[in-house]
C-alpha cells in the first residue's frame, strides 16, 4: 500500500501494481490539479486495485468514478486538460479503448498542433493490456501500435515495478498526452525494490536488460520476462543475448537499438501484438534503414498472430510468445 | 417551442424581451455574422477563401446563444458556427485565416476560450463537459457551451456527454442546432424523434425547444441555462429549430437532394429581417442608424481582411511544429529531411 510519509531515500519491496499506486499517490499529493477518474477507480480502487485507497485519502473530487463510456472518459479528460487540470484516466482494459479512438485520434494527439501550442493536453491514459493470465474475450489485446501510429501522443510500457513507478511519474509530469500500458501479467507476478519518494525514469530511454555480443532481442512490457528467460537459456549454451527493454515506443530510443545491432549483427523483436503492421514492424524498418550493413541474418519477429487474441486457456500460449519461441528465433538467426 | 418574436417581427412574448441595448447588440452581432457569410461567398469565388460552410439564416441560433456567455466561459463550436465564435470575440482576421487554411487561423487569442472549429461530429460535447467540470473544480462560476447539429445528435458522443454532464452535474450548456440537414440527409431520415430537446429527458437534465430564428428567444433561453449552470444547477440541452438555407459548404450542390420549395418558406422566417422589423417598429433603430451600423461593420470587415492578407504563408518545416512540447528525435530527423529537400528544390528552381 501507499506510504503516508515518504522518506527522501531508500527503497521498498513492492509489486508493479503497488508501485503504480504509489506513483499515483505521490502525484495526487504533489499537485492539486491531478485528477484520477474512470470506471470503478474510486470506491472500489480499480479492478486491479491500482487506485486502491486513493479516493479515501485524496477525496471524491480528486479520484472519482465515471459512468461507463470510454469515449466520454477520454473526451472529458481532454476538456479537463484544456481547462488547466492534469487528468489521469483509467481505461479498464486496453481492449476497451476502441470506443475512445475518435477522441484520441481526432483530438488528443492534435490539440497542441491545431492550437499552435495555445492549448496542450498533459493527460495520462492508463490501460492494462496483454495476455498470459487467462482473461475472457477482449481483455488481452495489445493495441499499442494504433497509438504509436497517432501523431502527438506518447506511448510508454514498463516491465518492472521500479520502471512502472518512475515512468508513470514522468508521464504525469509530461506536458503532452501519454498512454501508459500496464502488462496485466506483471501486476503481481514480480516484486522488487522500488525507490521511495518522487522517483523518475525518463521517457524515451531504453533499458539494456542483459548484455551480450551475439543477438539483440528488442521487447517491452510483458515480453521482457519472456525474452529474459530465453536469453538465460541461450547464455547457458554460450550465446550472448542482449535484451533491450524499449520502455517507450514513442519516442523510440533508436540509438540504443542501432548501437546494439551494430555490435551483435542479429536482431529479434518480440511482442504479443498481431504480426501484420505491428510496432515490431517499425522497429524492423528502422534497423533495416539504419543498420542493414551490420546484419548477419534476417530480422526475425516473434509475435502474436493475425487473429483476435484467443481466450482459450489450453492454447493461449500458442498465440502469446513464450521463451521457447524466442529461443527458436535465437537459434534461427545464429544458424543463418 | 419558445418564441418571443413572430416571423413578421411582432412581439408574441412581451415578458421575454431583453433590455433594448441587448436587442440592439444582438442585431449588430447578427449583421456582423451575416456580413462575414456574404463576403465569404464572394471571397471564395475570387479564390481568396477556401471551402467553408455558410451559416446564413442561422444567425439567431448562433448569435443569440453565444451572446449569453462572457469571455471567461468556454465555446466549443462546430465548423458551421463562425457566427457564434465571432459573437464571443474571435477576431474576423483569424477566422478568415482559418478558412484560408493558414496556421494563423489556428492561433487563438489568449483572452478567449474559443476552441478551433470542430470538424469531427459531436466530439466536442464530452470535451465541454470536462472543461465545465474543471472550472467547477477550480472554484470558478464559468460555464462551457458546445454546439452540434441535428445530425450530431445521432453520434454516441452526444449521448455520452449528456449522460456524463447530468451524472456529474457539469455546468454545461449544449446547443443542438436543428437546421434540417446533415449534408443531404434530412432530419426525418436521421431520426424518428420529432422533438430533439426531449432527448434531455433520458439523461435527467432540462431540455428546451426554441425558435432558432428568433434571436430574442434563443438569447432568453440560453441566458436561463447559463445562469442555472453558473449557480450549480447543472447542464441544459437547448434545441434551436432553424434551417440551413444555404448549401452544406460553398462546394456543395443542394439541388441534388432538396427542392427550392423546401427552402422558400424559411426565407420568410429570416432571423435578421425579423429582429430588424422589431427594432424599427419599437423605435430602437432608424433606417439611418442602421445604415451607419452597416457601414461600420463593412469597414471593420475590410480592415480585418487586410490584416488576414498580411499574414505570411507557412514555411515547409512548420508542418512539424507544435506536435510535442519538445520535438522527438524522430521529428528532428524528419525536420532535417524537409529542410534538405526544400533547399534542394529551391536550388533546382534557381
Amino acid at each position: 500500500m501507499t506510504a503516508t510519509a515518504t522518506p527522501p531515500t531508500g527503497t521498498k519491496n513492492m509489486t508493479m501494481v503497488a508501485a503504480i499506486n504509489d506513483a499515483l499517490d505521490i502525484a495526487l499529493a504533489a499537485d492539486d490539479t491531478v485528477h484520477i477518474f474512470g470506471e470503478d477507480v474510486g470506491v472500489m480502487g480499480g479492478v486491479f486495485r491500482a487506485t486502491d485507497g486513493l479516493q479515501a485519502k485524496h477525496g471524491e473530487g480528486r479520484v472519482f468514478d465515471t459512468p461507463l463510456a470510454e469515449a466520454a472518459i477520454v473526451g472529458m479528460g481532454i476538456g479537463m486538460g484544456l481547462a488547466g487540470l492534469k487528468p489521469i484516466a483509467e481505461i479498464q482494459f486496453a481492449g476497451f479503448l476502441y470506443p475512445a479512438l475518435d477522441q484520441i485520434l481526432s483530438h488528443l494527439g492534435r490539440y497542441r498542433h491545431r492550437t499552435r501550442s495555445r492549448y496542450h493536453l498533459p493527460m495520462v491514459i492508463r490501460a492494462p493490456y496483454g495476455g498470459g493470465v487467462h482473461t475472457p474475450e477482449q481483455h488481452a489485446d495489445s493495441p499499442e501500435a494504433i497509438l504509436a501510429h497517432t501523431p502527438g501522443v506518447k506511448v510508454v510500457i514498463p516491465s518492472t515495478p521500479a520502471d512502472a513507478k518512475g515512468l508513470l511519474l514522468s508521464a504525469i509530469n509530461d506536458p503532452d498526452p501519454v498512454f501508459f500500458f500496464e502488462a496485466i501479467k506483471l501486476y503481481r507476478s514480480v516484486k522488487e525494490d522500488v525507490p521511495v519518494g518522487d522517483y523518475r525514469v525518463p521517457i524515451g530511454k531504453a533499458r539494456i536488460v542483459t548484455q551480450g555480443d551475439d543477438v539483440t532481442v528488442i521487447c517491452y512490457g510483458g515480453m521482457v520476462e519472456v525474452a529474459q528467460k530465453a536469453a538465460a537459456a541461450a547464455q547457458a549454451a554460450g550465446i550472448g543475448v542482449e535484451v533491450i527493454d524499449l520502455r517507450t515506443l514513442v519516442p523510440m530510443d533508436t540509438d540504443t537499438i542501432i548501437t546494439s545491432v551494430a555490435k551483435t549483427g542479429r536482431a529479434i523483436i518480440v511482442t504479443e501484438a498481431p504480426r501484420t503492421a505491428g510496432f515490431h514492424s517499425e522497429i524492423a524498418a528502422v534497423i533495416a534503414e539504419e543498420a542493414i550493413e551490420h546484419l548477419r541474418a534476417p530480422i526475425v519477429r516473434v509475435t502474436g498472430y493475425d487473429a483476435p487474441y484467443p481466450p482459450f486457456t489450453a492454447v493461449e500460449d500458442v498465440y502469446r510468445p513464450n521463451p521457447l519461441r524466442v529461443a527458436k528465433a535465437i537459434r534461427q538467426v545464429m544458424d543463418y | 417551442m419558445v418564441q418571443c418574436l413572430a416571423p413578421d417581427g411582432s412581439v408574441v412574448r412581451e415578458d421575454l424581451l431583453p433590455e433594448p441595448e441587448i436587442r440592439l447588440d444582438l442585431y449588430r452581432q447578427m449583421r456582423r455574422a451575416r456580413h462575414f457569410d456574404e463576403r465569404g461567398w464572394v471571397l471564395y469565388r475570387q479564390g481568396r477563401l477556401g471551402v467553408f460552410p455558410p451559416f446564413g439564416g442561422m444567425e439567431a441560433s448562433q448569435v443569440g446563444t453565444a451572446a449569453a456567455l462572457t469571455k471567461d466561459d468556454w465555446l466549443f463550436p462546430t465548423y458551421r458556427d463562425t457566427g457564434a465564435a465571432l459573437t464571443l470575440g474571435l477576431p474576423i482576421a483569424r477566422t478568415l485565416a482559418y478558412w484560408r487554411t493558414s496556421p494563423h487561423g489556428w492561433h487563438m487569442p489568449a483572452d478567449l476560450k474559443v476552441l478551433p472549429f470542430y470538424i469531427p461530429i459531436a466530439t466536442q460535447y464530452p470535451q465541454a463537459v470536462g472543461a465545465a467540470l474543471a472550472e467547477r473544480r477550480q472554484g470558478t462560476r464559468n460555464v462551457a457551451m458546445a454546439f452540434i447539429g441535428d445530425g450530431g445528435s445521432s453520434e454516441g458522443d452526444f449521448h455520452e456527454a449528456l449522460n456524463f454532464a447530468g451524472a456529474l452535474n457539469a455546468p454545461c450548456v449544449f446547443i443542438l442546432q436543428n437546421n434540417g440537414w446533415a449534408i443531404s440527409v434530412p432530419t426525418r431520415t436521421q431520426t424518428r424523434a420529432t422533438d430533439l430537446s426531449r432527448r434531455a429527458d433520458g439523461y435527467g437534465i432540462p431540455g428546451v425547444r426554441v425558435d432558432g430564428n428568433d434571436a430574442l428567444a434563443t438569447y432568453h433561453v440560453t441566458r436561463e441555462a447559463v445562469d442555472r449552470a453558473r449557480n450549480g444547477g447543472g447542464p441544459t440541452l437547448i434545441e434551436t429549430v432553424t434551417y440551413r438555407v444555404k448549401p452544406h459548404t460553398v462546394a456543395d450542390d443542394p439541388s441534388r437532394y432538396r427542392s427550392e420549395a423546401d427552402t422558400a418558406g424559411w426565407d420568410a422566417k429570416d432571423p435578421v429581417t425579423r429582429l430588424r422589423t422589431h427594432l424599427l417598429n419599437a423605435g430602437l433603430m432608424t433606417e439611418a442608424s442602421e445604415a451607419a451600423l452597416l457601414a461600420e461593420i463593412a469597414a471593420e470587415f475590410e480592415a480585418a481582411l487586410a490584416e488576414a492578407d498580411s499574414y505570411p504563408e507557412p514555411t515547409p518545416a512548420e508542418i512539424l511544429d507544435h506536435v510535442f512540447a519538445e520535438p522527438t528525435p524522430q521529428l528532428k530527423k524528419q525536420r532535417a529531411e524537409i529542410l534538405a529537400e526544400h533547399a534542394q528544390d529551391q536550388k533546382e528552381q534557381a
